[in-house]
């Protein structure tokens, strides 16, 4: 253990200069106290600087008109008045949000239960599959694996081929509004590694004895898993859930560079914060964009507490209740 | 619970014994059949790298009909005004950067979080903790301003200076967990040796969080290198760009017309990740299942 042999030569060194630091238990509380302050400054100063009060100032910035070089404006209620009963697009990037959140994420998570599901049993190369199907999870984020995308579901790309074989001639989805979204939607399927880890993570908790008592019961594979497997990993699903939920909700990069940085063809795939980013950064209406934030974040905090009451009725903590 | 570890293989157990080895070659047939097409997009991107522009989008197999490396040397030359060069050393400049602020400001958190008593230590955990849910969009516009108002736009700053100030709650939670799990008996001696808490973390805490360090860099790394929304948003010159918005620029200003020298560009994108997902992937795979974090 070379640490351990560390921590003895750094007592040696203390004991050196040990002489110079008095050691008085009462007073060393106190300096801790004030230690730990002088430690946790470069978070305080994030948290202050960087946190609290941007999330104070974007709600008082959803209150006004601002154009980033003027003043801003009091406005009062008017961004969200605007928002909810005038435009047209903000319910169109809802609406192609909620679409995208409530397709890929069942779609994700069943894939990623699935490929689990196979790699839980231990055999040779499990390690080496298990990094290999976790690896889109990490390049699929990238703008790259995006234009590749756009190119094998664009025309005459791979999808457009392979359909074809069957007789059925789409031609480029991406550039169709009925189709756009499901490009982008495949694409964030395509990352189902990081919440396939979790649930193998998650597998392996399952108590080998509840198979065998299922077994002995005359439980065939689907049975044991709806009725052991799928009630055992209720508390992973949650968490698989929550977090997949609040990423699809700001779903940013395979949207913009698949719908060529509009959002798709006539706002197929303008996602939540694709039309932000448009409200923001465009047209440098950062009052409207915060309050579009502002949205997002209650909206995002009313589906994780929705989904934890309701977590209380299907997700089973072992050692509780029917053991 | 000594049942389960009694039966290494569970399964095993379980199934019918029919014919082990052939439901193991069916098995490991099937997982090599869908890690293969999993993987076909990335692979048609590094053959059409190497493919001529004519071939480029006709030709859907993995192998160039007629190989060429000239993709590779246009971009070098110079894509949208400068050499890949240049946008890959921004992307290296800020990643790295990024990761040295994240280890730093996260792991002096995670230990005050996880080994410190003082004051007002609850509220603010817990604080630090809900931040971990909040979506980046809520602080993105004034951030903006302020960076704007420190004449910061369109530097590198917006994008690295945030990390020394351990606003990825994320890893400051993994350092503090994996602080609760270091023996308390190792800070207390070196207390009694007379170190004060800056040289306990210095030198008995930093050491001993080196799995939580790998893991943090690992990931800060790789988000940092794929991220496109803060760049988008702070960088405009194309003199800062980094490797994604020179990629982004690239397919604006040639349209449809040169597939081969994108791709080409996209794979040396690409390359830092698959480099690390190679060396590191048994703790990248590690990381995700025992602390929750995500690709």
């Amino acid at each position: 253990m070379p640490t351990i042999a560390r921590a003895r030569s750094v007592g040696e060194r203390a004991e050196a200069s040990a002489a110079k630091v008095p050691a008085q238990p009462p007073q060393r509380r106190r300096q801790r106290s004030g230690a730990a302050y002088v430690f946790l400054s470069p978070w305080l100063i994030g948290a202050a600087l960087l946190t609290v009060g941007p999330m104070l100032a974007s709600l008082y910035l959803s209150f006004t008109d601002y154009n980033l070089f003027d003043t801003p404006r009091w406005v009062g209620l008017r961004n969200f008045e605007r928002m909810f009963t005038q435009d047209d697009r903000y319910w169109n990037s809802v609406w192609v949000t909620v679409k995208f959140a409530l397709i890929s994420v069942p779609l994700k998570l069943a894939v990623a239960l699935g490929i689990a599901l196979l790699l839980n049993k231990p055999r040779r190369g499990t390690a080496f599959y298990r990094s290999a199907f976790y690896a889109p999870s990490l390049l699929g984020a990238s703008v790259s694996v995006a234009l590749v995308w756009r190119s094998l579901f664009g025309s005459n790309g791979a999808v457009d081929h392979f359909l074809g074989i069957f007789g059925i001639h789409v031609g480029s989805l991406v550039d169709q509004p009925r189709y756009a979204l499901l490009t982008v939607i495949a694409l964030a399927v395509w990352q189902f590694g990081a919440p396939m880890v979790i649930f193998l993570a998650g597998l392996k908790q399952v108590p080998s004895e509840l198979y065998e008592a299922a077994a002995l019961d005359g439980a065939g594979p689907a049975r044991r898993f709806f009725s052991v497997t799928l009630p055992m990993i209720t508390p992973v699903l949650l968490f698989n859930l929550v977090l997949e939920i609040i990423q699809a909700f700001q779903s940013f990069t395979g949207a913009f560079v698949i719908g060529s940085g509009r959002g798709g063809p006539s706002d197929s795939a303008l996602l939540y914060t694709l039309y932000l980013y448009q409200r923001g950064f465009n047209n440098f209406e950062m009052g409207y964009a915060s309050a579009m934030a502002w949205v997002l974040l209650v909206v995002i905090a009313i589906i994780t507490v929705l989904l934890f009451r309701s977590s209380r009725k299907w997700v089973f903590y072992a050692g509780e209740g029917t053991r | 619970m000594s049942v389960q570890t009694a039966a290494p293989a569970p399964s095993t157990s379980v199934t019918k014994p029919r014919g082990p080895a052939a439901r193991s070659a069916l098995w490991h047939v099937t997982v090599i059949v869908l890690v293969l097409a999993l993987m076909y997009p990335v692979l048609w991107l590094v053959s059409s790298s190497f493919k001529p522009a004519n071939e480029v989008l006709s030709n859907l197999s993995l192998l160039p009909d007629h190989g060429t490396a000239s993709n590779y040397s246009q971009v070098f030359d110079g894509v949208a005004g400068y050499s890949v060069w240049r946008y890959f050393g921004n992307s290296l400049l800020v990643s790295g950067l990024a990761v040295i602020g994240n280890v730093l400001s996260c792991a002096l958190a995670g230990y005050v979080f996880g080994r410190l008593q003082f004051r007002g230590r609850g509220p603010l955990f817990a604080f630090m903790l809900s931040t971990i849910m909040l979506p980046h969009h809520v602080v993105l516009i004034p951030q903006y301003i302020i960076f704007q108002k420190l004449d910061m736009v369109n530097t590198f700053w917006p994008l690295v200076l945030p990390k020394f100030f351990a606003t990825d709650a994320f890893f400051v939670f993994l350092m503090v967990q994996f602080v609760r799990g270091l023996p308390k008996e190792l800070d207390e001696s070196a207390t009694i040796d007379g170190c004060g808490p800056f040289r306990t973390f210095w030198y008995v805490i930093l050491p001993l969080l080196r799995p939580a360090i790998i893991t943090t860099s690992i990931f800060t790394f790789i988000w940092t290198w794929n991220d496109f929304f803060s760049q988008l948003i702070y960088l405009n010159d194309p003199s800062k760009f980094t490797l994604p918005l020179g990629l982004q620029m690239y397919v604006d200003q040639t349209s449809q017309s040169a597939f081969g020298p994108m791709f080409a560009m996209s794979v040396l994108a690409l390359i830092p990740i698959g480099l690390f997902f190679i060396a590191f992937q048994r703790f990248i795979v590690d990381g995700v299942s025992t602390s929750g974090l995500k690709g």
